[in-house]
């Protein structure tokens, strides 16, 4: 490898390039002015100037979690890097690959509470994986080729590296990517092959068997969903997935339940409850997923399978556990279990799968349109009625009603077609990571799926979806209330609605016209179909503000604290009382 | 009842661990981290504790390999087994984490602290004092006509015992290292002098 001389702004650069990085978001500032400069003086990376840094953020998540590939992010110190923090932690909770480079205040200067000097290593020490303040320009090159290698390896996640601006200034050797130390992480990828084998054993003999997978296998790769959809088709088994899964397994896949937990489908959920082996491949026994943990699955023996070992009996205790890469535990397993002949308790599992069409019967995403006022439900049944033949359609949505809707109501039937903020739950994630992916893939069709109050958190990202053209689809269910809370607050606070609705909303259409963007406004049922398609044949950012019913509430739903078993399933079941108080504790 | 081959509950760590991961008895573990000794490590261990809630009894730190930039930091914690499983996990994740040995379970370990007492008296407590802490083999380090610094080492049952007795008998002050901790029998390579 050959070692060359040149500024540490310059090594910045020159890092990413080797990366093959092609998209940057950031925004500028006093401490990365020097990087600037170098990104000003070349052209193989794109920078896009986001309007606010948790925007940035965002982007890089959608750009990260829709090609497989790290999101990079430049920011200043001080309060570029404090508004990234919600960002991080969000990638950290989603488990999304992203490289911070964030401008510090002189090594001469740190400690002195200098002007716009922000702890900032200290500050996002647990939300990243991990992060570094480098004070020595030498230091620098191998510090961001560690960096992407810990953003992209083991669980994937967020890094940020802090460079001081006389580092910037400053001359050392540049080291390429091969030359790094970056040996000692290196996770466990392979699984005990003991514990697979007892697993095929497993599937062997099960009789109500379920796959519960979860965005560990989006992660791992387009392998691992490949070798997920064959264990599936071979085995015959049902297969329910996370919210942060979705894609996986195609949702037109004919073992497909739909999505589990809090909002999940009846029939997924009962599955879960009822099942004697799980096998969950990827997810991690979120608290949106298990419900009350002490009644969650009773009967089953169950299987992990998860990269990361803090996840294994962090919340569930598991017979079965994998430690490894799921990609290639599925290929060993799919391997082990054919060799013993590929086995399977065919009569039980028939009916087993009789019973879950039992439960479909109930049918718990039904709802009726009843005269002109718009169903969200509806709109977003529209919506996946007339783009879901769409050839590149990519999916990003906000956090709420809206966003749970938009998984039980949208089928997506390819991996990282779905970018949601699902660990963190994060409001105003939707918008700009919607400007991610139309980086990523600017001939796709990229829709936001929105809720009012959600959107308007990061609705400065206008300007930048203006500036750079890109044709983003806002798709803003508009209830003129924070719908989520609303419904909680309905349901065991005595439908007293302490601050869940906003007054002096803006006109989105005007909104949408101030920056430059198409405004479309739709609120009577008979309308929603042009509304849509006026929207995508609109080729730029477009809002298209639906007005639905106020007071809709988002079911099935399992009230918290409460087990699978006892789902609420819509307004004519009784909602009085369904959550206790031990439950209302619970968020 | 099912008819799958695996007994609910069972682990399969070994056949020989017999812990029942659902019950709620509270363990002290001593761990043993190998860390790189590098600007902000400590703080990466210290605020996985108190971030997820786990419980610090005791902490020592030191650089033990100059060359190789390795520091040893020994923890005493409290916690169910699953809990404690679950802290090993959660360390083993921290990048700049070498390794993590929990010397209660991996056979036999040695475990000492340090401590230096203040004990101020005079006439027949002070000559108590001086007699005791013979037979607690502690050294005298600093001696004043009305004073005493003493020195002890061993495990820190033996530190607290030596406390209860100093207390009645003029214990100004007292400072402790917190536990450090090695295995015991043939050393195992990588929790050594990695």
């Amino acid at each position: 490898m050959k070692q060359e001389q040149m500024t540490g702004a310059k090594m910045v650069v020159k890092a990413l390039q080797d990366h093959g990085v092609d998209v940057v978001f950031g925004y500028p500032g006093g401490a990365v002015l020097p990087i600037y400069d170098e990104v000003f003086q070349q052209n193989r990376i794109r920078h896009v100037l986001v309007r606010h840094e948790q925007g940035a953020v965002h982007a890089a998540e959608g750009y990260a979690r829709s090609t497989g590939r790290p999101g990079v992010v430049l920011v200043t110190s001080g309060p570029g890097a404090t508004n990234s923090v919600t960002g991080l932690t969000d990638a950290l909770m989603d488990s999304v690959p992203i490289v911070l480079i964030s401008g510090q205040v002189p090594t001469f200067m740190i400690g002195n509470d200098a002007f716009q000097e922000a702890d900032t290593v200290g500050i996002t020490r647990p939300c990243t994986k991990h992060n570094w303040l480098v004070k020595e320009t030498d230091r620098l090159a191998s510090a961001i080729h560690e960096a992407f290698h810990v953003a992209m390896n083991g669980r994937p996640g967020p890094v940020l590296v802090d460079i001081p601006k006389d580092v910037q200034f400053a001359s050392g050797t540049y080291i390429g990517p091969d030359a790094a130390q970056t040996g000692h992480y290196a996770p466990k990828v392979k699984g005990d092959i003991e514990v697979v084998t007892a697993l095929a054993e497993a599937i062997e003999t099960a009789r109500r068997p379920i796959f519960y997978t979860g965005g560990g296998v989006i992660n791992s790769g387009d392998a691992a969903c490949k070798l997920l959809r064959q264990l599936v088709d071979k085995t015959g088994f049902p297969v329910t997935s996370t919210l942060m899964g979705l894609g996986a397994y195609p949702a037109n896949g004919k073992n497909w339940l739909g999505m589990l937990g809090m909002h999940g489908l009846y029939e997924a959920n009962l599955a879960m409850h009822d099942c004697d082996l799980m096998i969950n491949v990827g997810a991690r026994f979120d608290d949106r997923i298990t419900g009350r943990v002490q009644d969650f699955s009773p009967g089953s023996v169950k299987a992990h399978i998860d990269i990361d070992p803090s996840s294994i009996n962090k919340v569930i205790h598991t017979e079965l556990p994998i430690i490894g890469d799921v990609a290639h535990v599925l290929e060993d397993l799919l391997k082990v279990w054919k060799s013993r002949g590929a086995k399977t308790d065919a009569p039980a599992v028939k009916e087993w799968w009789e019973q879950i069409n039992e439960w479909r019967k109930i049918d718990c995403l039904k709802f009726e349109q009843i005269g002109s006022t718009i169903r969200p439900q509806y709109a977003i049944q529209r919506l996946e009625a007339l783009t879901k033949d769409h050839p590149d359609r990519y999916i990003c949505t906000e956090v709420g009603q809206h966003q749970m809707w938009a998984a039980q109501y949208m089928g997506m039937n390819d991996p990282k077609r779905w970018m949601t903020s699902g660990g963190l739950g994060t409001m105003g994630y939707g918008f700009p990571s919607s400007i991610g992916v139309q980086m990523a893939h600017p001939d796709a069709l990229v829709i936001n799926v929105a809720g009012e109050a959600s959107w308007l958190m990061n609705m400065q990202e206008m300007g930048t979806a203006v500036q750079y053209r890109l044709p983003v689809k806002q798709f803003i269910l508009n209830n003129e209330r924070l719908g989520m809370v609303r419904q909680w607050q309905e349901l065991l606070h005595g439908e007293r609605y302490s601050h869940s609705w906003s007054e002096a909303l803006p006109d989105f259409v005007k909104l949408a016209e101030a920056f430059g963007a198409k405004g479309i406004k739709v609120d009577d049922a008979a309308d929603v179909d042009d509304g849509i398609k006026e929207m995508l044949a609109h080729d730029g950012p477009v809002i298209l503000d639906c007005l639905v019913e106020r007071h809709e509430n988002c079911f099935p739903m399992i009230p918290s604290g409460e087990p699978h078993n006892k789902m609420l399933l819509g307004e004519a079941a009784d909602t009085d009382n369904a959550i206790k108080e031990a439950g209302a504790v619970l968020v | 009842m099912s008819p799958l081959n695996i007994k609910k509950g069972s682990s399969s760590h070994s056949a020989y661990d017999l812990r029942d991961y659902h019950e709620q008895g509270t363990e002290r573990h001593t761990l043993a981290l190998i860390v790189d000794n590098e600007a902000g490590v400590l703080a990466r261990v210290i605020g996985l504790f108190s971030g997820r809630g786990y419980n610090i009894e005791s902490l020592t730190v030191a650089e033990i390999d100059h060359t190789g930039h390795r520091s040893r930091i020994t923890v005493v914690t409290t916690g169910t087994p699953s809990v404690i499983e679950q802290i090993k996990a959660q360390l083993g994740r921290v990048v700049p984490v070498h390794d993590v040995h929990d010397l209660t379970t991996e056979g036999v370990a040695v475990e000492r602290e340090l401590a230096l007492f203040r004990v101020v008296g005079k006439g027949d407590v002070r000559v108590e004092a001086l007699r005791l802490a013979d037979i607690f083999r502690a050294q005298v380090v600093d001696s004043t006509l009305d004073s005493f610094v003493f020195e002890v080492t061993g495990t820190s049952s033996k530190i607290d015992a030596f406390a209860e007795l100093m207390r009645p008998l003029g214990l100004e002050e007292l400072a402790r290292t917190g536990v450090v901790a090695l295995a015991r029998g043939e050393i195992d390579a990588e929790i050594g002098m990695a």
